[in-house]
């Protein structure tokens, strides 16, 4: 520990800390630009300059290492004329055009000039002008404005995982830019917008849209993930404009995905449903919320009195909220049918042999400190963006990561040893290492039949196996990881178990990379049954209520439309209508996205997060879990609630972190399912997975890129 | 032509056909190696003799060599590595590139013997892109001194061990910045690190790395040929050794001269055969364009070596002398300087990114006849907004010539900006510029 004094206050840091680390723990603001506290050092903005004792020259803060006895004054004259010094070199070639920057009024270079620049300045020479760079749909740049501060470009190499802009050029002609012939292709980008202390990295879809002081913000959770980062959502007039991360240091630190940024766009989607809808023939008719209603139920008690019981599925996007999930769950137990969130898993089977529900089976903030990771058919990157981040962190800290994934994409994460399989192989390679290990352990005669005549096919070597157990084995946390590709295949509770195999007997835990923002929450309200809504559909029923859910969210979108269109009746309530829906729906009700309403999220480390709503419904769009309520009222059973937090109450009793599983499968369900629909589970449909995401323009620009 | 005129100690007897390993070991080469090695000296005493010697970096900075061997931690395990800094740049300087052309073993020993000293195991020379014939002489160098086991595995058959390898640069003024010349050999670009860390602890690819300036390492065999105190006599107190001055500009002879510390200006102006066309002296800067210029009587009066230079307010530096004569025009020698370091500017940190191209156009201008009456007071501003508020030191190198230019030579630029022309006439300027002078 030391202590220092900075402006006269004492202050004791951690040995390795810095001036500015320390003038933090006090409170005390220095200036900077290049400064930032998730990247590394680079010293090169100098407005961070500050006098030290004895210190012949004034000494950059961010850089400094804090030592015993030092003595710093922030805002002496001497330090003060440094700063203003360089502000003054910021300004000379910066374009000052602020009336017309989309930074202006959130601008660190504005703000700061205000207190250390001058009201008119010497500088009579031409200004630099810099060419405008193209990177992608969703940041704009105005290069002349950029200061050269490099946190873009330190970003991508220590958080993105690869360098994917540079400084070229010396001197005056410096300038950021992308390789030659390349762009900006990473799934966190957006945050350099952030990071841009100026407005030479803008938003491209908020572009001359609004000035920042005009928008109302307000905290919410963003639904495009599992991860649950908390997010500012920024509107005005009722309509969404722009969405930045909120800071939580344990969930999303300050960063947010490109996904969970720019999906926003798809809240304005001329597909929105504004009004309840009912079709007459093959014409939608607009009317009246209570017409519709009733509309719903009759075909809904029709098909109740016609056929015989579990012939209803009420089938939800697991990025419906807690509380429309419990109202979900309680229609179906009204209507005798079944309820599921699980739409691009292949079955249930794997749940329902599983003691408990996946999720994370440990905080996010642990991640980083897992120093053996093994991932199984994950798209990791792609999946869940901030986590990718986390394992970067491992990285940097030297863990040992290994991916098997069937996806083409490596996930930029230095060091890792990715290897590409097919859902048939990986099977086969896992069965081989489960064997080797319960080989070792001398218990392999307990594994099943199937095991032995997997591994007999792996593409696997003895050695490479004994070389990957024991190299897992000299860890100190190990962690095996359930990909969400992984828990989408047919045979998902085979791999698991097999996971389950190795974990044991190496003393490694599991975790499940759920699918979803709120897939732990529905299975904490147990909105989830015996199959997997993609079975539901394989098996048509004869009437569908879908909630958020669009025959494109399902793991065989075709299957979902050949179930739909066969089905007497199908209840929709939903934020939008696809062609897709349209086409096979019979009733649409227009339910509000998560912006419209109130509700809460359990995350994948089972954190509930309740949010509320930011701006008020669209046309006659109504909250789901009222619509919900309503219907099951209607159909006789009383279900009224004051308010999402009322439904919550009733949804997550105590206890119920209780069924969040702790153990992977230990004894696989009897019969091993053929691998024929293995294939379409193979593709993580990238900025495809939930209907609003789908609906942003800016993110398809992204895919078609791709 | 040669630059070569006078070589006492490193380029001594050096001609075209010198660099050889049989000419080197004619010279009594390698002997240094062979006794410490054969002797084996404990590597601390290599030290104390290079602090014995107040042997001072010959690069620039003057900083002493021994003291900074000493800070290289030898116990520390894992690679060590010793940098040679040949990426010559300062305009006015080519003695490195002398050395390298006519003595490149001594260098060779010179590193072989550091790093036995400091426990390093692998080197690097550092060659200024611009020079390829020297980079390919000293790879041939390299390859001799390896046949001859010099170089290599258990050299002379100690059990030391030393590999070194040429890297050629690519002729960027930063990379003589040492940080920013280790950042380069790892393939990065040339760019400054900011210090602390130092090199001596978080040197090249994250090892503890010593770097020295060619003249330096190549002083190292001759240093402990004759022992730390016998060099040292040979300059005056605190300023060991010999200097090779490289002598540019308005001279008989310029070239390469290599004389002890201490040696007065003008006996070198004499042997680089007076002033051409018998002309007056004007100014002298006598370390490299980034020391500051000095008048000629203040010149004349100094000795040439570290501190009497320091004192008459200027610097050694690498000890490379622009001799200018009364034809010329000071604003514009100062519009050349600073239009360099605007050139040259790495671009990393604000104020010399920003404040060498306003330095270069405020001079610009006042040459054009464009300047106005404030424009020197802002020079001045400018210049001490950059100073001292860099990561490196080429805020000052581009800052120090504007602020000794306009305090020596006021007159010619209030000339410029009130009678908007200069002060030396046109057709003066252009007769000095015809002047021959000796191959």
């Amino acid at each position: 520990m030391l202590t220092l004094e900075i402006d006269g206050q004492r202050v004791t840091v951690e040995d390795g800390a810095t001036v500015m680390d320390a003038a933090h723990r006090l409170g005390i603001y220095i200036p900077h630009f290049c400064y930032h506290k998730k990247l590394s050092i680079a010293a090169s903005c100098r407005m961070c300059l500050v006098e030290v004792e004895k210190a012949p020259k004034p000494v950059p803060a961010c850089a400094t290492p804090a030592t015993n006895g030092m003595r710093v004054w922030t805002h002496s004259p001497k330090a003060v004329a440094a700063q203003k010094g360089v502000m003054e070199f910021l300004l000379i070639n910066h374009p000052l055009d602020c009336p017309i920057c989309d930074q202006g009024g959130e601008c660190q270079l504005q703000d700061l000039a205000v207190g250390y620049g001058q009201s008119a300045h010497c500088f009579s020479e031409p200004k630099r002008v810099v060419a405008d760079k193209d990177l992608g749909p969703l940041i704009a740049t105005f290069m002349t404005r950029c200061i050269h501060c490099t946190r873009c470009v330190r970003f991508l190499m220590e958080v993105g995982g690869y360098q994917e802009l540079g400084q070229a050029f010396r001197g005056e002609h410096s300038e950021i830019m992308p390789f030659l012939e390349q762009t900006v292709r990473s799934e966190i980008s957006g945050n350099i917008i952030d990071l841009c202390p100026v407005g030479a990295l803008t938003s491209k879809p908020f572009l001359y849209r609004a000035r920042t002081w005009e928008l109302t913000r307000r905290r919410s959770v963003s639904p495009h993930d599992a991860w649950g980062s908390n997010v500012i959502v920024q509107s005005r007039f009722d309509q969404v404009l722009r969405v930045l991360p909120f800071e939580e240091e344990s969930i999303n630190e300050c960063w947010l995905s490109d996904r969970d940024r720019f999906a926003y766009l798809g809240l304005d989607s001329t597909e929105r449903l504004t009004q309840p809808l009912v079709k007459r023939g093959s014409e939608w008719v607009a009317v009246e919320w209570e017409t519709a209603l009733q509309v719903a139920v009759n075909r809904l008690n029709d098909v109740r009195a016609q056929e015989e019981g579990g012939r209803v599925a009420v089938l939800a996007h697991p990025m419906a909220t807690v509380e429309e999930l419990f109202l979900a769950r309680t229609l179906a137990e009204t209507l005798e049918g079944e309820c599921d969130a699980r739409l691009r898993q292949s079955s249930g089977r794997a749940d329902s042999a599983r003691e408990g529900a996946a999720w994370l089976n440990s905080t996010i903030s642990e991640i980083a400190a897992f120093d053996g990771q093994w991932f199984l058919g994950s798209d990791l990157r792609r999946h869940l963006p901030l986590m990718a981040v986390r394992v970067r962190t491992a990285a940097r800290r030297g863990a040992y990561l290994v991916a098997w994934s069937w996806v083409a994409d490596e996930w930029r994460v230095p060091g890792l040893e990715w290897s590409l399989w097919t859902p048939a192989t990986m099977g086969a390679a896992l069965a081989k290492v489960a064997l080797v290990v319960a080989r070792r352990a001398g218990d392999d005669g307990a594994l099943p039949r199937w095991v032995a005549e997997w591994a007999a096919d792996a593409a696997l070597s003895e050695e490479g196996t004994v070389a990957l157990v024991q190299r897992l084995e000299r860890c100190q946390r190990r962690r095996i990881w359930l990909g969400e590709g992984l828990l989408a295949h047919p045979q998902a509770a085979e791999l698991e178990f097999l996971a389950g195999v190795v974990a044991t007997r190496i003393g490694a835990t599991v975790g499940w990379l759920v699918e979803g923002a709120n897939a732990v929450g529905a299975a904490a309200v147990g909105a989830n049954g015996a199959q997997s809504a993609s079975e539901l559909v394989a098996e048509p029923r004869a009437a569908y209520v879908l909630l958020h859910a669009e025959p494109e969210d399902f793991l065989v979108p075709q299957q979902a439309v050949e179930a739909f269109s066969r089905a007497r009746t199908v209840v929709a309530l939903s934020a939008f209508a696809s062609a897709s829906l349209r086409e096979t729906a019979d009733v649409l009700l227009p339910v509000t996205p998560f912006t419209e309403t109130s509700g809460s999220f359990v995350n994948i480390e089972g954190r509930v997060q309740p949010f509320t709503a930011v701006v008020r419904p669209r046309g006659e769009s109504r909250p789901g879990w009222r619509v919900l309520a309503a219907l099951t009222t209607l159909l006789g059973r009383e279900a009224r609630f004051a308010s999402t937090e009322a439904v919550r109450g009733a949804a997550l009793r105590e206890g119920w972190r209780e069924r969040l599983a702790t153990k992977p499968i230990a004894r696989p369900p009897v019969g091993v399912p053929a691998l024929e629909r293995v294939e379409p589970a193979a593709v993580f449909r990238w900025y495809q997975t939930d209907p609003i995401v789908r609906r942003s323009t800016a993110l398809a620009a992204c895919t078609e890129e791709e | 032509m040669t630059t070569l005129r006078l070589g006492q100690m490193i380029l001594k007897d050096c001609g075209e056909k010198s660099w050889r390993l049989a000419d080197y070991e004619a010279r009594g080469g390698y002997q240094a190696l062979r006794r410490v090695l054969q002797e084996q000296w404990p590597p601390e005493r290599i030290v104390e003799e290079v602090k014995a010697s107040a042997l001072r970096g010959r690069g620039g900075a003057g900083f002493p060599t021994g003291l900074k061997w000493s800070f290289m931690p030898r116990q520390f395990p894992g690679e060590k590595y010793v940098v040679c800094n040949s990426d010559e740049g300062e305009p006015g300087t080519f003695k490195d590139r002398d050395i390298l052309r006519y003595n490149p073993h001594s260098v060779i020993e010179g590193m072989t013997l550091a790093a036995y000293a400091m426990g390093a195991s692998r080197g690097y020379n550092y060659i200024h892109g611009e020079i390829y014939e020297v980079y390919e002489r000293f790879e041939e160098a390299i390859a001799e001194a390896r046949a001859a086991g010099y170089l290599g595995e258990n050299i002379l058959g100690s059990g030391f061990s030393f590999e070194l390898y040429a890297h050629l640069g690519y002729g960027a003024y930063i990379c003589g910045e040492e940080t920013a010349l280790l950042e380069s050999i790892e393939g990065k670009k040339g760019q400054p690190r900011f210090k602390p860390p130092f090199p001596a602890s978080y040197g090249l690819y994250g090892r503890p790395t010593t770097i020295n300036n060619t003249e330096t390492f190549a002083s190292i065999p001759f240093l402990l040929t004759m022992g730390g105190e016998a060099f040292h006599r040979l300059g005056k107190p605190n300023n060991g050794g010999m200097k090779i001055f490289s002598v540019s500009g308005h001279v008989n002879r310029p070239g390469n001269y290599e004389l002890p510390l201490g040696t007065p200006f003008a006996k070198l102006l004499e042997l680089a055969g007076g002033v051409r066309g018998g002309r007056r002296l004007k100014a002298v800067i006598p370390g490299g364009s980034s020391t500051p210029v000095l008048p000629a009587a203040v010149m004349m009066e100094c000795t040439l070596d570290y501190d009497s230079l320091a004192k008459a307010g200027s610097m050694l530096g690498s000890g490379a002398v622009i001799v200018m004569d009364e034809t010329t025009c000071m604003v514009r020698a100062l519009e050349r300087l600073s239009y360099f370091y605007y050139e040259e500017s790495c671009g990393q940190c604000t104020p010399c990114r920003e404040g060498t191209g306003w330095l270069y156009r405020v001079v610009h201008r006042i040459e054009r006849g464009e300047g106005r009456s404030e424009d020197l007071d802002l020079l001045q501003r400018v210049t001490t907004q950059i100073m001292g508020r860099t990561i490196c030191a080429l805020g000052e190198a581009a800052s120090l010539p504007v602020q000794s230019f306009i305090n020596h030579f006021r007159d010619e630029f209030l000339h410029h900006i009130e009678k908007k022309c200069c002060l030396v006439p046109r057709e003066v300027q252009r007769a000095g510029s015809e002047i021959a002078v000796e191959a």
